[in-house]
């Protein structure tokens, strides 16, 4: 055991070497994220410079007041690109612990169900009962938790087997794709028009009860998270391996589920079924920081980065055309899994 | 049995998948400071017997009892302070290199306001060292070979620093020379540092030659136990495996070696 000393060293700086590149994937996204907010902030129909932005957003606390400039930034850019950034987060969170507790790449709540939830039942909102925004923010959150509970139900056979979970969640996912499918069949073409607005994701219309309600979920459901996530690192090695350590495998699975599954479902509320973020923000946080570790906190700020870069390309990609930031990320999403597909042949498997 | 000394025993255990009863009702004491191999058919229910003992699966009748304690009324941390468990098929995640997995291995030594420490740090090593796996320690798991993948988990289990370690078929997938290398070292764990090892092995002469005490399990009951020497013999093999064979005695220690005999070779020479 004379080596044994030597290899401890080696050991310490090993993990203090992993846990320095994960610093440095949160750094690097961090100064990313605050400089598409900045280029958000400034650039639009009406260009503000860096520093009138900077006024504008101490102006609550200097009081020197440029009605103008104040109302652009504060009231129309800093709304949208702070709910972008916190639904951004929340869905990079969401699907990062979604894939990491099925231990599968394609299980993130896009995937399996929970938007597919919101969606109906927001349509539903929107064609037959002609509800609009918080109520139908509403709406669509209960029917993200509604396809979760069902997917729980249906899914489990003493304790929720990961594999389960998926299948049973894709399979909602279809039925619930046709539901929604059928409801536009049947309804007028101008709440359809509003409806495939909602559908496709977007930030065009942000109210600060969108803000103020994301906020407040996320505040209690992020530290929630990542404190259970203490036991998602045992349950990544499969259940019995888990249980092995010591984890409590279905109390951890439970909790981190409901978490994860609420993040997504006020996000999807907020700013509609976003395509894709859930889906690329973990594998890109991990490939990034490159330590096969779970990289929850990047996860985090590349469904932000994501979410708002996406927000700002969608506003000026087309001059005079507001897109919808989900027609964005879909194309950037849809890119990304074909580039994981083309990885298979080479690697022999994803993820 | 002389269960006094036992730190781990099952009670007239019953474990059944949903309505199908595997194990109807075993008693069992694990030999301390011992290598115990249990053996069987496949179907025999010998894997299930050890995930019972484990508390992977949880009883449908009797109980486990660990240091005297029924093992499913405690809290499994404290379980996993004690006994460490090498299950079938254990999911690397991607890209994580070995001496992050082996270092999971400190869960239960670990809590919300003790996260990593030095003791942390020298178990892992030690775990690296006895494994050897210590040169590969900052090497992707993704990127080793099959023997070297499964010294690693072996390395995470040794990482929990237990006195009683189950492994589920710790040999499967490995060939020969990886075999005889996993055997002689949970033979160490046994010799030299004292722990309590039991192993679920499909290969019966490297379970004769390395128990101490060997478990043969038909129809998920212990059908003979002891020393391989001692209880192994052509009718053993015939009554657990169905297999008609030779027992001779194994060139290199003694042991008890079996020969397979099969439909092609059924000679009167062969069966005499």
């Amino acid at each position: 055991m004379a080596g044994s000393a030597s290899i401890a060293i080696e050991v310490g700086r090993l993990r203090r070497r992993l846990g320095r590149r994960s610093g440095l994937a949160v750094a690097g996204l961090a100064a990313a994220l605050l400089a598409v907010l900045a280029l958000g902030l400034t650039s639009g129909d009406y260009p503000v410079t860096a520093s009138e932005v900077a006024a504008a957003l101490l102006s609550p606390l200097s009081g020197a007041a440029l009605p103008g400039i104040d109302f652009i930034v504060l009231e129309v850019r800093l709304p949208r690109a702070a709910l972008a950034l916190l639904a951004g987060a929340a869905f990079g969170l969401s699907g990062a612990i979604f894939q990491a507790l099925l231990r599968n790449p394609l299980a993130s709540p896009d995937i399996v169900g929970i938007a597919q939830g919101a969606s109906t039942a927001a349509v539903f909102c929107i064609v037959v009962l002609g509800w609009s925004g918080l109520a139908l923010a509403g709406g669509a959150l209960g029917g993200a938790v509604l396809t979760a509970a069902a997917i729980h139900v249906l899914a489990w056979r003493e304790g929720l087997s990961p594999y389960r979970v998926v299948l049973v969640g894709i399979a909602l996912a279809a039925m619930l794709s046709a539901a929604t499918s059928y409801l536009l069949t049947r309804a007028r073409i101008q709440d359809v028009q509003e409806a495939l607005g909602w559908l496709v994701g977007s930030l065009n219309a942000t109210s600060g009860g969108e803000i103020a309600t994301l906020l407040a979920a996320m505040a209690l459901l992020v530290p929630t998270a990542l404190i259970l996530a203490r036991g998602l690192a045992p349950l990544q090695l499969g259940d019995d391996a888990a249980r092995a350590v010591g984890a409590r495998v279905t109390v951890t699975r439970s909790g981190l589920l409901g978490c994860a599954v609420a993040l997504s479902a006020f996000a999807t509320a907020a700013v509609g079924p976003v395509a894709f973020v859930a889906f690329v923000s973990g594998p890109i946080a991990r490939r990034l920081a490159g330590t096969g570790r779970l990289e929850l906190l990047p996860s985090m700020l590349v469904g932000a980065l994501v979410l708002t870069g996406a927000d700002v390309v969608a506003q000026h990609a087309l001059p005079g055309a507001d897109l919808p930031a989900g027609v964005v990320t879909g194309l950037f999403g849809g890119a990304f899994l074909l580039l994981l597909l083309g990885r298979v042949g080479r690697a022999g498997q994803v993820d | 049995m002389s269960d006094a000394s036992a730190r781990l025993m099952a009670e007239r255990l019953r474990l059944s998948y949903g309505e199908r009863v595997v194990v109807p009702g075993l008693d069992l004491a694990v030999r301390p400071g011992a290598l115990t191999v249990i053996v069987g058919a496949n179907a025999s229910g010998k894997s299930t017997v050890l995930r019972g003992l484990a508390r992977l699966h949880a009883p449908a009748g009797g109980r486990v009892l660990l240091d005297g304690k029924a093992i499913s009324t405690m809290r499994t941390e404290d379980v996993a302070r004690v006994l460490g468990v090498l299950p079938q098929a254990p999911v690397a995640p991607e890209g994580i290199v070995v001496a992050d997995l082996v270092g999971r291995g400190r869960y239960p030594h670990q809590g919300w306001f003790r996260r990593w420490t030095e003791a942390d740090e020298a178990a892992v090593a030690g775990a690296l060292v006895a494994t050897g796996m210590a040169e590969l320690a900052d090497r992707p798991v993704d990127a080793l070979s099959g023997g070297q993948r499964q010294r690693v988990w072996i390395a995470m289990a040794l990482a929990q620093e237990t006195d009683l370690l189950l492994l589920d078929e710790p040999t499967t997938f490995l060939d020969i020379s990886h075999q005889v290398e996993v055997l002689d070292l949970l033979t160490d764990l046994v010799r030299s540092r004292g722990r309590t090892v039991v192993a679920v092995l499909h290969d019966l002469n490297l379970a004769c030659r390395y128990a101490d005490h060997l478990v043969a399990v038909r129809d998920g009951q212990v059908f003979a136990e002891g020393r391989p020497g001692a209880i192994v013999s052509a009718e053993l093999v015939e009554r657990v495996f169905s297999l008609a064979a030779q027992v001779i005695p194994d060139p290199v220690s003694g042991t008890p070696m079996i020969v397979p005999i099969g439909r092609h070779y059924r000679t009167p020479r062969a069966m005499s």
